[in-house]
């Protein structure tokens, strides 16, 4: 049932691609959170933009990823563009869970107390200082756990790549499979290796989380 | 987003699906889509009782179940939400069979998402449950009920309405979630939208409708389940007046 040489074989070869599986969860969040930052702070300095941004958000975090995934990968050659499998399954990674962390973003600037807002505008502080150096550092300590669980959450998904053929985990694990006629053990590998990922993550995020909780409020 | 911009939503969602139908190069692929997208909503029921009923159970496992019925629960809930749909998906499909149980695609389907979300679920409703004040219990304890009756005429009717609205988000997800069958070979909306996209290369007119029908299909969702909302809230205002 279970061959432990056999396991013990695939291992190097999984790892391997685990490396690749990491990589698009860093970059895809890099892009989440960079385009969930744009996203939120665009709803907030021009306020026209903010309902076609919500019918976006609604748009993006309602229909299914992989769908989006395939969307990116086949209709970009249709312009000429042609994107490598990679890159079309990390900008659409990037893309969806950037619609999830705006709506995190807008929830720490939310909970920014209008007198904030108030007091830059009597210090007469540029709306970039006012969110450079007030606002921001109110809000994003506050939502550093929210966006972590995104975080793991984007990792979660990395193994929809494989449908796009990227070298990651998941298709690395249906290759040895289709190759060996083997799939208890690269399968079970895979599904053990994202569980300890996990619980290895939450418990970090639990750490962050007490960190800021400890810190005084100012 | 309130109801009424819901509502709005989805009827745009649809008249757009319609006027786009009336177009030869959209009509052409529009009844495969629909026949692909029936499968998904039937996925997506299925799934749904199915995580309902292990969400639930789990949920009450973990409170109230002796030692090894909270370890089991736990098992359950942190292997399905600490790994991912798709892995679970291939696992049951793929290596299940090598034990010796063999099930059809759809079983497997229905199987590893409803029990994917009923892990997630098994969390809501855990939380919906220890939110049900102290006194209901007491009162319960007071009128002399046993333990079943308490959980089953006082706290779970009371705990079903804080769970409608977590719940809306993971049927949602569940949803989403049935696009991943079309990678265990089952025909539903991504697996027809694929399919037609490598045998016709018409990229933009097939993916927009199939993300048209996703996001009315998800809006059906989200407007019920604020319906839902609504009623079943609605008699817990009337009882807590009189």
């Amino acid at each position: 049932m279970w061959d432990w040489s056999f396991a013990l074989e695939i291992l190097p070869v999984l790892a391997h691609a685990a490396i690749i599986s990491i990589e698009a969860t860093l970059i895809g969040f890099v892009l989440a959170a960079t385009l969930g930052l744009v996203l939120a702070l665009a709803r907030i300095a021009f306020p026209w933009t903010a309902w076609p941004i919500s019918v976006l958000v609604e748009l993006i975090r309602s229909t299914p990823l992989l769908i989006q995934i395939f969307f990116l990968y086949f209709v970009f050659p249709s312009f000429g563009v042609s994107l490598d499998a990679f890159t079309a399954g990390v900008l659409a990674l990037g893309i969806h869970y950037a619609a999830y962390c705006s709506e995190v973003y807008r929830s720490g600037f939310d909970n920014i107390h209008r007198g904030q807002w108030e007091a830059c505008t009597a210090l007469n502080l540029s709306s970039w200082t006012t969110f450079r150096d007030i606002i921001i550092p109110q809000a994003i300590p506050p939502i550093v756990p929210a966006l972590g669980n995104y975080l793991v959450a984007l990792f979660k998904e990395t193994p929809l790549l494989s449908a796009i053929a990227v070298l990651e985990l998941m298709q690395t694990a249906k290759i040895i499979g289709s190759e060996t006629f083997r799939y208890t053990e690269p399968i079970t590998l895979v599904g053990v290796f994202f569980l300890a990922m996990s619980l290895v993550s939450a418990s970090l995020i639990r750490a962050v989380e007490r960190m800021l909780n400890r810190r005084p409020a100012r | 987003m309130g109801i009424r911009t819901l509502i709005v939503m989805l009827v745009a969602s649809l008249l757009v699906i319609a006027v786009l139908a009336t177009l030869p190069a959209y009509s052409l692929f529009l009844p495969q889509l629909l026949e692909g997208a029936v499968l998904t909503a039937e996925i997506t029921l299925l799934g749904a009782l199915l995580a309902v009923v292990m969400g639930v159970l789990a949920a009450l496992g973990k409170l109230y179940g002796p030692p090894p019925v909270r370890w089991l629960a736990n098992i359950y809930i942190e292997i399905f939400r600490g790994t991912s749909a798709l892995v679970q998906l291939f696992w049951l499909f793929f290596v299940l069979p090598q034990f010796g149980v063999s099930l059809e695609a759809f079983t497997v389907a229905v199987l590893a998402l409803g029990l994917n979300i009923g892990a997630y679920g098994a969390e809501c409703a855990r939380g919906a449950i220890t939110s049900v004040a102290r006194g209901q219990w007491e009162a319960a304890t007071a009128l002399n009920m046993t333990r079943g009756q308490m959980l089953r005429r006082i706290i779970l009717p009371q705990a079903f309405i804080a769970m409608i609205p977590p719940w809306g988000n993971l049927f949602i997800e569940l949803l989403k979630s049935t696009a991943l069958v079309s990678l265990i070979t089952l025909s539903d909306l991504a697996f027809k939208a694929q399919q037609m996209n490598q045998t016709t290369m018409k990229t933009i007119p097939i993916f927009t409708l199939v993300l048209l029908i996703y996001l009315a299909m998800s809006l059906v969702i989200t407007i019920g389940m604020r319906f839902l909302e609504g009623r079943a809230s609605r008699g817990l205002a009337r009882g807590r007046t009189v």
